[in-house]
């Protein structure tokens, strides 16, 4: 495979490479499908904040695009090293220099989210800081399991696109026109429900559980047992070494002495033993024991960054911006597949663009005459691009893209056709 | 004449309706004329009151029996309504009960005068009068209740009994006071999420696509966003018409000095910048500061770097005993360049941040330096995070070693403890002054870090700094003129633009509304 060299990704090559990725790569069309939100409100997407970093971390905030075309030759001039997005204002954000002062204001974002994995620092033994591996990648795993189920079951949202960051995280962009339009305090206040951990270097135990446990707990818990074993007890490995072990132990309460606990050498007994002495304790006392409980919630429960989810006009890192660090792009996840995602296969800049001049393959070719007749009314270059995307590794993630805004054009269609209905009923 | 007869009939008419309940939601401004003597004493009473309300929330857990027996005896004290259950019929000593709501009424339409002006006080005058309104919601008698409701037309959504039997044990395991025999005979609101925040953001409510299900006893939360939702917009629709108060040159100044009232001293003006060294720091941490800034220091000096969160908090304290921009930009590169930080990347990532804390970059506003309230109610710091109130985010075990350290004697640490079990963290950060400062009595009620260290480097000159004291008086009143002038400015400018700086400045959206 001449890919697998190619995906070396080099820093230095960034410069040479941005301007291949936003002339033929880069997947506007679906790009401007996703955040023009089916025209519904005509001015959304000229309204909508991004910023560029540049090269030298260069920051130019406040950018805005009338049309996709003009979002398209701005990017393919810029070449920004990263992109995010922000929110839609009141005006155009590139003139909110020529608007009365304190007019210009953030209206609607989608509600985000963001988990990093940093975060989990103190409970992961493998990495630290911006390093991941794969032993630790299953917290990731479970904190969307653990999220998407609540704001899809207890908040009835239902468009919400995963994004895998580049390095070392996940984004959740909750693109239902409800979540875009939730003010300030109903953000912080769906933060809040969401977070269990709680508490800085100088708090010990994060989680404390009272009676009655609430839903959300429970739901929650059923996840992080499904993981637990193979995750905390397997990989991580939090009950094989005499310091880790500590960790665990100053979580229980202080009257429950772990004698047989050295004479025990397998990490799994071990756990069993932590979950006799809880079912033992909660059979005596009355209330508000469930340290086993505490001890996976604190080990593995997502931990949010409340003030990027907070704010309305908090930028986040876009979908399909290229990491600089690592050269990964920040790639759309199927949840179907969230099992076997691996962030190290993740596509870099510099893999897709070797991909691209491979030479193509017979099948490719017959693809591409297909999709020529299918789109004819689009111009050439249209079609090359979405051509060329398709024959990089990128593919794969831009249909998913494609599938999730299927869905949100099938529910918006929906409210159209309800409005209309209404008007003929009248 | 006779117009005038009518007019006052009509009057009394609508007081009458108004004043029939011990509760309102302040849809009806008053009308009637009043003295400007009645107009200041009503409005520096509610004053007291709502300062009182802020206090107690900090020192209390709201609702809870100490809590309300204070804010009973606050209210008695100042006349305000404070028995839903009284009756003019008996015979009692002191004002009425209709001239107590009266002036409820009227004193809460003044104050609205003086904190529509800007973001912050908005924020600050609807927390407190959401807290007073929960109270006096809260000791209503059942049928009032309804009759509250009822008045107001207020009208939600139960669950049907199907749903409630579907439902049972999610009910059940979502709030306190809900049990499996409860359930049923109990009614639940169905309303969506964004009208119950406070019960979701503390997971006191079961949840389900978007609704969240209340029982009845906790109706006052849905009842609460709604005279938020009210208070909030009535306070814009005030702002707008200030200018026409303003131009009244009895009133102004009256308003203004309201409105100041609430903050006490900010510590933002200090004459001493420039007279703190940095090489003068490490030992000030250990003499002078509170508990926070002493970890924030210390964890700045040990890792070479400090988070967002405490980056504003100890930054703003520094500028507050003194620092200089010059000083402050020296003091946090130097340390930040020990660590992964290189110069470059200093100037570029962090530089600003701290021109900004100056005033110097963003919409220039000079930030004050946090209060207690500030620093232990906002922004709780997480895994990285070194900011906060030690005595609020810390574990007791910990806070306590962290004290063994600083050689707090055994007596001293257990008194401190039993504070912070007691929710009284001001009070327990004060113990810890007395202590450390080897006083009996300290003489002041703590209440900003800032504070902290004046009065800290105050028993330590030996009362050398007496004159300094002296003219602390003329400096709060140069204070509030500037800030007076400074404030009306902001106004004018549109408070909104707070909105645009709102990351900058890590404002808590606890109060924000919506």
């Amino acid at each position: 495979m001449p890919s697998s060299l190619a995906s070396d990704y080099d820093p230095a090559s960034l410069p040479d490479l941005l301007p291949l990725y936003y002339r033929r790569l880069f997947p506007f069309s679906q790009y401007f499908r996703w955040l023009n939100y089916g025209g519904v409100h005509k001015n959304y997407f000229m309204n909508r904040e991004f910023s560029f970093t540049l090269k030298d971390d260069i920051y130019v905030r406040y950018q805005s695009f009338t049309t996709q075309n003009e979002m398209e030759k701005e990017m393919q001039k810029m070449n920004p090293y990263k992109i995010d997005i922000g929110a839609v204002y009141s005006h155009k954000p590139n003139q909110h220099n020529t608007v009365k002062s304190g007019t210009f204001q953030a209206l609607e974002k989608e509600l985000v989210f963001d988990i990093d994995m940093t975060d989990y620092d103190d409970v992961r033994s493998c990495c630290s800081a911006a390093d991941i591996c794969s032993k630790c990648w299953p917290l990731m795993t479970i904190a969307i399991r653990i999220l998407d189920r609540a704001l899809r079951d207890d908040f009835g949202f239902q468009h919400l696109l995963w994004v895998y960051s580049g390095r070392r995280g996940v984004h959740c962009w909750v693109c239902d026109e409800a979540a875009r339009k939730l003010s300030v305090a109903a953000r912080s206040a769906v933060a809040e429900y969401l977070s269990l951990v709680k508490g800085g270097d100088e708090t010990v135990k994060k989680v404390v559980l009272t009676d009655p446990i609430h839903p959300l707990i429970r739901e929650s818990l059923a996840v992080v047992e499904h993981y637990f074993d193979q995750y905390a007890i397997q990989d991580q490995d939090i009950l094989g070494r005499k310091e880790s072990i500590d960790k665990v132990l100053a979580l229980t309460p202080e009257d429950i002495l772990f004698t047989d606990f050295q004479s025990e050498k397998k990490p799994g007994n071990r756990w069993e033993l932590v979950k006799k002495q809880a079912s033992r304790k909660q059979a005596t006392a009355k209330k508000g024991q469930h340290f086993e409980k505490e001890i996976m919630l604190q080990y593995c429960y997502p931990r949010l960054d409340v003030n990027v989810s907070k704010g309305v006009n908090h930028l986040l890192k876009s979908p399909f911006s290229v990491h600089p660090k690592t050269g990964r792009i920040s790639v759309p996840m199927d949840l179907k597949e969230l099992d076997t995602f691996d962030p190290f296969a993740v596509p870099t800049i510099s893999l897709i663009c070797a991909e691209l001049d491979r030479p193509r393959t017979g099948e490719e070719e017959e693809k591409m005459e297909e999709s020529q007749d299918k789109e004819n009314e689009k111009d050439a270059a249209e079609r090359r691009k979405i051509r060329d995307y398709k024959r990089t590794s990128l593919a794969k993630y831009v249909k998913h893209l494609d599938q999730f805004l299927d869905g949100m054009a099938r529910s918006w269609k929906g409210e159209l056709l309800k409005k209309s209905d209404l008007q003929k009923e009248f | 004449m006779q117009f005038g007869s009518r007019r006052k009939k009509l009057n009394t008419d609508i007081q009458t309706e108004l004043y029939g309940h011990p509760l309102q939601f302040y849809g009806q401004p008053p009308l009637e004329n009043i003295s400007l003597t009645e107009f200041e004493t009503f409005a520096v009473e509610r004053l007291k009151l709502l300062k009182t309300i802020e206090n107690l929330g900090v020192s209390y857990v709201k609702q809870s029996e100490q809590y309300s027996q204070k804010l009973q005896s606050e209210i008695k004290n100042l006349n305000f309504p404070y028995r839903p259950e009284a009756d003019d019929r008996k015979i009692q000593t002191g004002p009425t009960e209709y001239e107590k709501r009266r002036k409820d009424h009227i004193s809460h339409f003044i104050l609205r005068l003086a904190y529509c002006q800007t973001e912050d006080l908005r924020r600050w005058f609807i927390q407190q009068e959401v807290d007073l309104f929960r109270y006096r919601f809260n000791h209503l008698h059942p049928t009032q209740k309804l009759e509250f409701l009822h008045k107001n037309s207020l009208q939600y959504d139960t669950v049907s009994a199907e749903e409630k039997v579907i439902l049972k044990d999610k009910l059940v395991n979502s709030s306190y006071a809900v049990s499996g025999i409860t359930v049923e005979g109990q009614d639940f609101y169905k309303v969506p999420f964004q009208d119950a925040l406070d019960l979701v953001r503390t997971r006191k409510v079961y949840l389900k696509a978007g609704y969240v299900y209340i029982p009845h006893q906790d109706i006052v939360t849905i009842v609460l966003n709604d005279f938020r939702t009210r208070l909030s917009k009535a306070l814009a629709l005030t702002a707008r018409s200030l200018p026409a108060v303003h131009s009244d040159e009895r009133l102004q100044p009256l308003l203004n000095h309201l409105s100041h009232a609430y903050v006490g001293q900010d510590y933002s003006i200090q004459k001493n910048v420039g007279k703190i060294s940095l090489e003068q720091i490490d030992s000030l941490s250990v003499k002078s500061f509170p508990l926070c800034m002493r970890q924030l220091h210390q964890s700045l000096r040990e890792n070479h770097h400090l988070r967002h969160g405490g980056r504003m908090q100890y930054g703003l304290f520094l500028k507050g005993i003194g620092l200089s921009l010059e000083q402050a930009m020296q003091f946090w590169r130097s340390e930040f360049v020990k660590g992964k930080v290189d110069a470059d990347k200093f100037d570029k990532a962090y530089a600003y941040s701290i021109r900004h804390m100056f005033g110097k970059e963003g919409k220039r506003t000079d930030y004050t330096p946090y209060s207690c309230i500030k620093v232990i109610l906002s922004n709780a710091p997480s895994q990285g995070d070194h900011h906060g109130c030690p005595f609020r985010h810390s574990d007791p075990e910990l806070l306590k070693q962290k004290l063994q350290v600083y050689k707090v004697s055994p007596s001293g640490i257990s008194q401190i403890l039993e504070l912070v079990k007691g929710m009284h963290y001001q009070l327990a950060c004060q113990k810890y002054f007395e202590l450390t400062h080897n006083i009996e009595d300290s003489n002041f009620s703590l209440s900003h870090p800032n504070q902290y260290f004046v009065e800290s480097q105050r028993i330590l000159s030996g009362g050398k700094d007496i004159k300094r004291e002296m003219d602390t008086p003329k400096r709060s009143q140069e204070n509030s003129a500037a800030k007076g002038s400074n404030t009306t400015h902001e106004a004018a400018a549109n408070p909104s633009q707070d909105l645009a700086d709102m990351t900058d400045e890590q404002i808590d959206s606890f109060f924000q509304d919506a």
